[in-house]
């Protein structure tokens, strides 16, 4: 009897062992922001006998994981810092996945329900401190016809390092020579002003937002357009002002891409297209053999990302993601075919 | 047999004794080690500076610091008058009954209420409220701020509100167990009620209920989420207690998941250290206190 139950245990042992060992677990962690399509991607991905994870702890804690050897891949909202890079000891392929933009958003209550305005130099004198009430003739210059009050400028920003704070910061640095020299870009900066304050998230900043009369903050384009938030037209680099919307940030990544991937789209050239704009990549390693991984698991890493910037693209304009351009795909196959395993193509 | 049982169990607790030690050990290693860069970058400037730039890697945590020592001390100040009120009423007014349970019970819960949960009620109802307040100063002319609502004092009124359990649950029990005897002894020379309590309780439990108030001070130091989402999250020094700022811990949750920088990243373990080290210098000068406390006590 005893022996049975033993040789049975034993079984059942072996039967599970073998089937985990057959099975490919990817795993993935990074940016929130895209984490809302990632999820509906690899739920749809995972149906088709797959087995994805991804866990959204910001770009930064991905690119640790992914520099660390932890993770099959990295999604992050910002391009992976040469230092970084370096000290990983290959290179990292970035894959566009999908677009995203950065809008403004306040709280004032104007007449009509009309839109404000807003220029690159405009968003960065309000950032920096130098408007501090609405009531400023820098900010009716651009908007006439909208009467504004007499109140006084909160400015709310990201306190969490973020990918949205990198899109907003590098916008302001390529537009304002004053905002590249006091402040910079990265997911977190030094806060200049003596009327801001941080909030954790998109949430956070939203929140706060809606409940200071005369705040104006950022927020994902995703994030406002669910949520019903107000938000501002911004004058892209064409002269004129762009409403917000997927379609604008796809026309603004309507650019020549480089064959790395690594490219920025704000301020876009494209006279239609929404200039706080960005991309949201898919890192991982281009050599792909290391921590004895497999070569069937490099290839379903391979796959995985193939099948993102492919099928499923379908699932981004339904959560507000701007999908890819045919050119950005192409590239972004190019780079995968590229992947290597012990030096050798993978394909 | 019973030898061998006795010596297992002795061998027990030095192994899990021991055990502590090495998890302290290692926990002050591993901050010192992994802040090293940091260290030898900013040297004695990391406690002097109240810069923190991570575009222009410079970094210094004199703001956090002063931060995180003003929102918990404000909070203790104002949670003692209400800590010590409540541990005499509890501890010598009404030792038994339902009231009594029902108000036991309600400060102890106050204490297993998740934190996440005291900083969004701050968040949608104190700071609304206390911008009301502001703007009703500002308006009137009697203060000149910006009514944010957020900053340090709303932050160590949610604080004070999560660590006076600490503070009254140990001071009920210490005054609860004031012996008979001295409190007879004071009414019988002929003492009232107050004054029994003010020459004979308090002098009696004064170490116990310092105790209590440190044991909240480190509970408050280390505070993360609740003040995170009610401080205001700026990293320049306070001129008024109305103004936002960071504690050491908050500037942790916000930036850790997000830093790949070397430098960034050895910097908010220093900042792991220095919180670490103001928690034991805080411990250590109340164990002080208590020691003094026995001995003229």
């Amino acid at each position: 009897m005893f022996n049975k139950v033993i040789a049975i245990i034993f079984c059942v042992v072996l039967l599970t062992s073998s089937l985990v060992a057959q099975r490919i677990e990817l795993l993935g962690a990074g940016a929130t922001f895209p984490e809302p399509l990632y999820s509906r991607m690899f739920s749809e991905y995972n149906r088709l006998g797959n087995h994805v994870n991804y866990q959204g702890i910001g770009s930064g804690g991905g690119i640790n994981q992914l520099v660390a050897r932890t993770v099959d891949f990295a999604g992050t909202d910002a391009i992976v810092a040469a230092d970084v890079e370096e000290r990983s000891g290959d290179t990292i392929l970035h894959v566009p996945i999908v677009l995203g933009a950065v809008v403004i958003t306040y709280n004032l209550q104007l007449q009509g329900n009309s839109t404000l305005r807003f220029t690159s130099d405009l968003i960065a004198d309000i950032f920096l401190g130098n408007i501090r009430n609405w009531n400023d003739r820098r900010i009716a210059d651009i908007n006439p016809g909208v009467t504004l009050p007499n109140l006084p400028i909160t400015v709310v920003h990201r306190a969490d390092g973020s990918g949205t704070t990198f899109i907003f910061t590098e916008y302001l640095s390529k537009t304002n020579t004053t905002w590249a020299d006091r402040i910079g870009f990265g997911t977190a900066v030094n806060w200049p002003t003596s009327n801001h304050i941080g909030e954790r998230g998109n949430p956070g900043v939203a929140a706060s937002v809606n409940q200071t009369p005369g705040a104006i903050g950022y927020v994902e384009l995703i994030y406002a357009m669910s949520n019903n938030i107000p938000y501002g037209d911004v004058r892209n680099s064409s002269g004129h002002f762009i409403t917000p919307s997927m379609d604008a940030v796809s026309l603004a990544a309507d650019i020549e891409m480089p064959a790395d991937g690594r490219v920025t789209v704000t301020d876009s050239a494209h006279a239609q297209g929404y200039p706080i704009s960005g991309f949201t990549w898919v890192l991982l390693f281009k050599e792909q053999h290391y921590n004895n991984r497999t070569q069937a698991q490099a290839r379903a890493v391979v796959n995985l990302v193939r099948w993102m910037i492919t099928e499923g693209q379908s699932f981004a304009p339904d959560l507000h993601y701007a999908p890819l351009s045919p050119a950005a795909q192409q590239i972004g196959q190019n780079m995968l075919n590229s992947v290597t395993y012990n030096g050798r193509p993978l394909n | 047999m019973k030898k061998i049982k006795e010596n297992i169990f002795s061998y027990y607790l030095t192994f899990v004794s021991i055990l502590i030690v090495v998890l302290f050990l290692s926990i002050l290693i591993t901050l010192v080690y992994q802040s090293f860069p940091s260290i030898k970058q900013f040297g004695m400037d990391f406690y002097t500076k109240d810069v923190w730039n991570p575009v222009s890697q410079e970094f210094g945590s004199l703001s956090f610091l002063v931060g995180t020592l003003i929102t918990s001390l404000l909070a203790i100040l104002i949670a003692i008058p209400f800590s010590i009120m409540i541990s005499i009423f509890l501890g010598e007014y009404f030792k038994e009954g339902i009231f009594s349970n029902i108000l036991k019970s309600m400060v102890e819960l106050l204490a297993g209420i998740p934190s996440i949960v005291y900083g969004i009620w701050g968040l949608f109802v104190f700071v609304p409220f206390f911008r009301g307040i502001q703007m009703y100063l500002v308006q009137n002319e009697i203060m000149n701020i910006h009514p944010f609502g957020r900053g340090i004092f709303t932050a160590s009124i949610i604080l004070t509100v999560m660590i006076i359990p600490y503070a009254a649950s140990i001071g009920r029990d210490v005054i609860s167990m004031v012996p008979n005897d001295l409190k007879e002894a004071g009414y019988s020379l002929g003492g009232t009620r107050f004054e029994v309590i003010k020459k004979i309780i308090l002098p009696y439990c004064k170490s116990g209920i310092i105790a209590g108030i440190l044991l909240a001070l480190g509970r408050a130091l280390g505070e993360t989420m609740a003040v995170t989402m009610v401080i205001g999250n700026r990293n320049v020094l306070p001129k008024t207690i109305m103004d936002p700022s960071s504690t050491l811990a908050s500037v942790l949750a916000n930036e850790f998941g997000e830093a790949t920088n070397l430098l960034h990243l050895s910097s908010l373990v220093h900042l792991g250290l220095v919180l670490f080290l103001t928690t034991a210098i805080v411990n250590i000068a109340g164990k002080a206190i208590i020691n003094r406390g026995f001995r003229s006590g």
